[in-house]
């Protein structure tokens, strides 16, 4: 380990820099925070970078249960309700199928399975407008279009390529003796995953639920085009809301209801960011 | 006994049918049905008569199509070049053994956490010019500083490409630094030794062997940006007029609001065979490299 350099004029620079760079990245969030605690009058006659003279959360609640997104003034809380609702299955089932998969394929490999492997990892990379005509024929034809169903659905589907790439890749790193030793002992497919391979799952198990959990949320696109009046997720009740055109534009209420639709991944981030960046890079297909 | 390696031998297989058939189904057979809408006439409902190439014909003939095209052009190289140029900038002066490096990257890094549609209600409440970044020179002393791009048809792609820079920039960063600390430290040292510069060094022979992982960043990167719609739907809704619309939300624009399914499925196959001309050899060299 080498000693810290000193503090020399252009290791200032370099800490200036650094510096600027995160005011740059942290703006944004201290603007929208700041707008959001303050009321339409001070929004009109302060500065963009002012703190709020007496905080109120005042947007917070009217962006809750009150704002109008298009015609109905009911705020973001049944988008929320549905988002949640959306969240939680579509995450468990895409990971759980994931680990599956991801087990056969680094662990059970047969002829072809590499192949296979191939030819769903490009469903991570496809872009989704290819999908979203055949999608709504065939949600109809099940009858879940505009549900809640219909939206997990559709998110276990297009999850199921990374969740695969990330526990076939991970569960590629345990020794192979480590299976061969139990199957001579006579244990069978099922017992090897639930007493050797899942007890070792812990860590990408976190980055996965992780990574689907901020993917789902954060989903725009079928949001969009796949729920109906009842299933919109908080991304579609915010873009409505933010583009309601009302006479009165209510910053501090968008801003509110841009921190509530932000607020759950960011936790997420902030408590397990760790896991997260390791998604990020995971997700950069190291083969 | 036996009838345990026999079902250890079909076990496998079956437990991946399901989602396999699922997802061949979902990626190439949604892909087969697209490519065939968009030789049908279709218009507000599915019709699957054949009528060749006529919605390509359509399309090429379409001035917002190459619209969508050239923004496509602008905000992808802008947005590639920017994020890539940032993010090795920051992943290098991040690996100076900086004591706050832990905070830092947690800076850099939060807005991939956010909806690109929380990103974008936020930055247009600050590029708007109105109250935003405009009333904040202005209330610095220079009264005549205009800043209108948000609402201006030639500028506002740019404003797309800020808000996309400003969302992508950390992750780019997070790979960089992640290549940057698989580097064998005893060749920088040697380098060292050799009494070569830091500017020097990084240029020589650092920069260069992160190539691969140039390479990767490069293809989630502009994955990112052939993808982008949530952004530009929140920022712009593809306005003013459609001077900010994407691939991406054209089509959304034409299947779904339009009524003019055979156009939108016709620019969705274009954006897929665009994306494929990059991945497949990407995944190719990849796996091939793997088995090696």
């Amino acid at each position: 380990m080498m000693a810290r350099p000193r503090l020399s004029p252009a290791r200032l620079l370099l800490l200036g820099a650094l510096l600027l760079f995160a005011l740059f990245f942290l703006a944004p969030l201290y603007v929208m925070l700041s707008a959001s605690l303050k009321s339409m009058d001070e929004i009109r006659n302060s500065s963009l970078l002012a703190l709020p003279a007496s905080p109120s959360l005042q947007a917070w609640a009217t962006a809750w249960s009150a704002a109008c997104t298009g015609t109905d003034c009911g705020g973001l809380k049944p988008f929320f309700l549905n988002s949640l609702l959306m969240v939680l299955p579509a995450v468990g089932i895409s990971t759980a199928l994931g680990a599956l998969n991801g087990y056969v394929l680094s662990k059970w490999r047969f002829r072809g399975s590499e192949l296979l492997f191939a030819l769903m990892l490009f469903g991570v990379f496809m872009p989704m407008q290819v999908v979203l005509l055949p999608m709504s024929q065939v949600l109809g034809w099940l009858g879940l279009a505009s549900s809640v169903w219909g939206l997990i659905l559709v998110h276990v589907l297009a999850g199921i390529p990374s969740t695969t790439l990330f526990f076939r890749n991970y569960y590629a790193g345990l020794p192979d003796e480590l299976i061969k030793a139990a199957t001579l002992d006579g244990a069978s497919f099922w017992q090897i995953f639930r007493r050797i391979v899942l007890p070792l799952s812990a860590p990408i198990l976190v980055v996965t639920l992780i990574w689907q959990f901020t993917n789902i949320w954060n989903d725009f696109l079928y949001g969009v085009v796949f729920s109906g009046a009842d299933s919109k997720p908080i991304t579609v009740g915010l873009n409505n809301l933010a583009n309601t055109s009302s006479s009165v534009k209510e910053y501090n209420v968008d801003m509110a209801a841009a921190m509530i639709a932000g607020l759950p991944t960011l936790l997420v981030y902030a408590l397990a960011g760790k896991y997260f960046v390791r998604g990020l890079t995971a997700g950069a297909v190291k083969g | 006994m036996r009838a345990r390696a026999l079902a250890d031998r079909w076990l496998p297989k079956l437990v991946l049918a399901p989602t396999l058939v699922a997802s061949t189904v979902f990626v190439y057979g949604f892909i087969a049905l697209t490519g065939y809408l968009s030789l049908t006439p279709s218009r507000l409902m599915p019709n699957f008569e054949f009528a060749g190439l006529a919605n390509y014909r359509d399309l090429f003939d379409l001035d917002r199509w190459w619209t969508a095209a050239a923004n496509l052009g602008i905000f992808g190289g802008l947005f590639i070049a920017v994020s890539l140029a940032v993010g090795l900038l920051l992943a290098i002066l991040l690996d100076q053994k900086i004591r706050l490096e832990g905070l830092l990257r947690t800076i850099y890094l939060y807005p991939m956490a956010l909806s690109f549609i929380v990103t974008g209600t936020a930055w247009k409440w600050i590029l708007n010019p109105g109250l935003g970044l405009e009333h904040l020179v202005q209330e610095w002393g220079f009264a005549d500083f205009s800043f209108g791009w948000l609402v201006d048809p030639d500028m506002a792609i740019y404003c797309v490409v800020i808000a996309g820079i400003w969302q992508s920039a950390g992750f780019v960063m997070a790979l960089f630094l992640a290549g940057l600390r698989g580097i064998d430290d005893s060749i920088i040292k040697a380098a060292q030794v050799d009494g070569a510069s830091l500017p020097r060094i990084y240029w020589r022979i650092i920069i260069p062997s992160l190539r691969p992982v140039f390479f990767s960043t490069l293809m989630v990167v502009s994955h990112l940006a052939i993808k982008s719609f949530d952004l530009v739907m929140a920022l712009t809704a593809g306005g003013p007029g459609y001077a900010t619309d994407l691939p991406a939300t054209f089509m959304y624009t034409m299947a779904f609001s339009r009524g003019q399914i055979g156009l939108g499925a016709a620019s969705a196959t274009i954006m897929l065979a665009t994306v494929a001309a990059i991945v497949v050899p990407y995944l190719y060299s990849e796996l091939r490299g793997a088995r090696r």
